[in-house]
């Protein structure tokens, strides 16, 4: 590990007068302090911000609101999230392990790095963490990557499963700097890798998480989070969807649909909850309209399973979340 | 004079480290501010408070291990994993090899020394010996103070819940049947 200073902050503007070109927030370190092993990253100041007052569950304004430095555990177990957004806490529960949960922040699940074996491994080239160097996964081991918001430069998948379900809620980051609060819907909050996979999110350099906001949308009661992977705990999702809809006499009113896994970010599915609305809730309406969310796919050599993978997983989710009343 | 494995190994390892990566924990040197480069921390171990300088870059694991001499907590993978390495911090289980100590200030950590009371094994150590949840015992410290917590929580009953929550414990040796066995026993007798 490089050396760093370190710095505790007690408060927002305290840790934003801290934060500079090279400088890092620490919440829980479940990312952060893995990829300082690992050599991956190595800022020069690291900022303790476990401190500051950005945290609370709560109802307001028609909408859940959750502080960034919350932990995933509380997140998951909080009444007001199980009730209102079960997706949530579903989509928290089938992530890392009970010890992690502990640990990580909401905000830094949302700032945690692919889980590209060659990103992770600094003797390797990796336009993410080089920018520049080339991109060994488009044609070496890639079963894990992404087939779907993919560029020449870049094919990592985004490895958080809560930020599938809150994209498919559609909601909304608040960032928090020295010149005060800006608000960005989560899913415009990730870029895509284009040419420039290095730079992954929206946040401006010194620029703080501070809440997720997420509207109450009172049929999404009925949602769920599927998550296929290789083993059936403490791993991440080949494929993963986040699904709520609405059925009324046997017909599709409306319907919200995230994918994970795939995709170089979370990834709504429009396309299909377009083809699914005033559709006959069963299963042959749900596998036509999955059909569309592989439009526009660039599968890989040891990935093409994913295409096929992921219109099951929203077929399975979506019996799931419609036979959820 | 007999010297221990570990005693050997200490002596070794003081006089092979050039540079290194903590200082010692020495009350006197707090008295004054940290020198640039180190921080102090002040926290409690097993219900002591404990007072140390250290480089920033030290986990919890290594804290533990190399400064405080409490070796039962375990370096696997170090790079959150395993969970061999885990711990309570403010009553709850985490990962100490991807804790930096320099985060603790005021906070409490139990570790494996301290969940017996005296020569009375804690339920769950006693569980386990019971049900043999180990072989080589590696992942033991980790899968104990693991299932100290999850004996805790209501919610998982089944055996499936119970693997679930476990699932950040590895065991390469294959315990697994005999750790849910010990853990089902705990939890019979936490009602």
């Amino acid at each position: 590990m490089h050396a760093f200073d370190y710095a505790a902050a007690s408060t927002v503007r305290g840790a934003l007068d801290l934060a500079g070109p090279g400088s890092a927030f620490l919440a829980g370190g479940t990312t952060l302090v893995d990829l300082m092993k690992l050599d991956v990253l190595t800022p020069d100041r690291v900022i303790d911000v476990n401190a500051l007052p950005l945290k609370g569950i709560r109802l307001h304004d028609g909408a859940l609101r959750i502080g960034a430095l919350e932990r995933m555990s509380d997140v998951a177990a909080h009444p007001v999230v199980r009730s209102v957004h079960p997706v949530i806490s579903k989509a928290l529960l089938l992530s890392a392990s009970g010890q992690v949960r502990n640990m990580a922040s909401i905000g830094g699940n949302l700032m945690q790095r692919t889980r590209c074996d060659y990103f992770r491994d600094v003797t390797s080239a990796c336009n993410k963490r080089r920018p520049g160097s080339g991109c060994p996964a488009l044609t070496g081991v890639n079963r894990n990557h992404a087939v779907l918001g993919t560029s020449d430069s870049c094919v990592a998948t985004h490895a958080s499963d809560v930020a599938v379900a809150f994209v498919a809620l559609d909601a909304q980051v608040v960032l928090r700097s020295k010149d005060g609060d800006r608000v960005a819907p989560l899913e415009e909050f990730y870029r895509l890798p284009g040419s420039t996979p290095d730079r992954e999110n929206v946040l401006g350099p010194g620029e703080l998480i501070a809440e997720v906001v997420v509207p109450v949308l009172p049929w999404a009661r009925h949602s769920t989070y599927l998550k296929i992977r290789d083993r059936q705990s403490y791993e991440f999702a080949l494929t993963s969807v986040a699904a709520a809809v609405d059925v009324k006499r046997g017909v599709v009113q409306d319907v919200r649909l995230a994918a994970g896994g795939v995709a170089a970010k979370p990834w709504r599915l429009r396309a299909v909850e377009e083809a699914l609305k005033g559709g006959v809730a069963i299963e042959r309406t749900f596998a036509e309209a999955a059909e569309s969310a592989v439009d526009g796919a660039r599968p890989l050599a040891h990935n093409a399973f994913k295409t096929a993978l992921l219109k099951r997983t929203i077929v399975r989710a979506l019996l799931d979340a419609a036979g959820a009343r | 004079m007999t010297t221990s494995r570990r005693q050997f190994f200490g002596q070794a390892a003081a006089v092979s480290a050039g540079v290194a990566l903590s200082a010692p924990a020495v009350e006197a040197l707090a008295a004054e501010p940290a020198p640039a480069g180190l921080v102090d921390v002040v926290f409690e171990v097993n219900g002591e408070r404990q007072k140390l300088r250290l480089d920033p870059r030290v986990t919890l694991l290594d804290a533990l291990r190399e400064q405080l001499g409490l070796v039962g907590t375990k370096k696997g993978c170090d790079r959150g994993q395993c969970g061999a390495c885990t711990v309570h911090v403010d009553d709850r289980r985490v990962l100490s090899c991807l804790t930096l100590t320099a985060t603790l200030q005021g906070k409490e950590v139990t570790t494996i020394e301290g969940i017996a009371d005296g020569d009375d094994l804690h339920p769950v150590q006693r569980a386990f010996i019971d049900h043999d949840g180990f072989q080589c015992g590696f992942c033991t410290s980790g899968q104990i103070m693991s299932a100290v917590k999850v004996v805790e929580e209501r919610e998982v009953r089944t055996d499936d819940q119970i693997r679930e929550a476990m699932s950040g414990n590895i065991c390469r040796c294959g315990a697994y049947p005999n750790i849910l066995e010990a853990i089902k026993q705990a939890k019979a007798g936490d009602r």
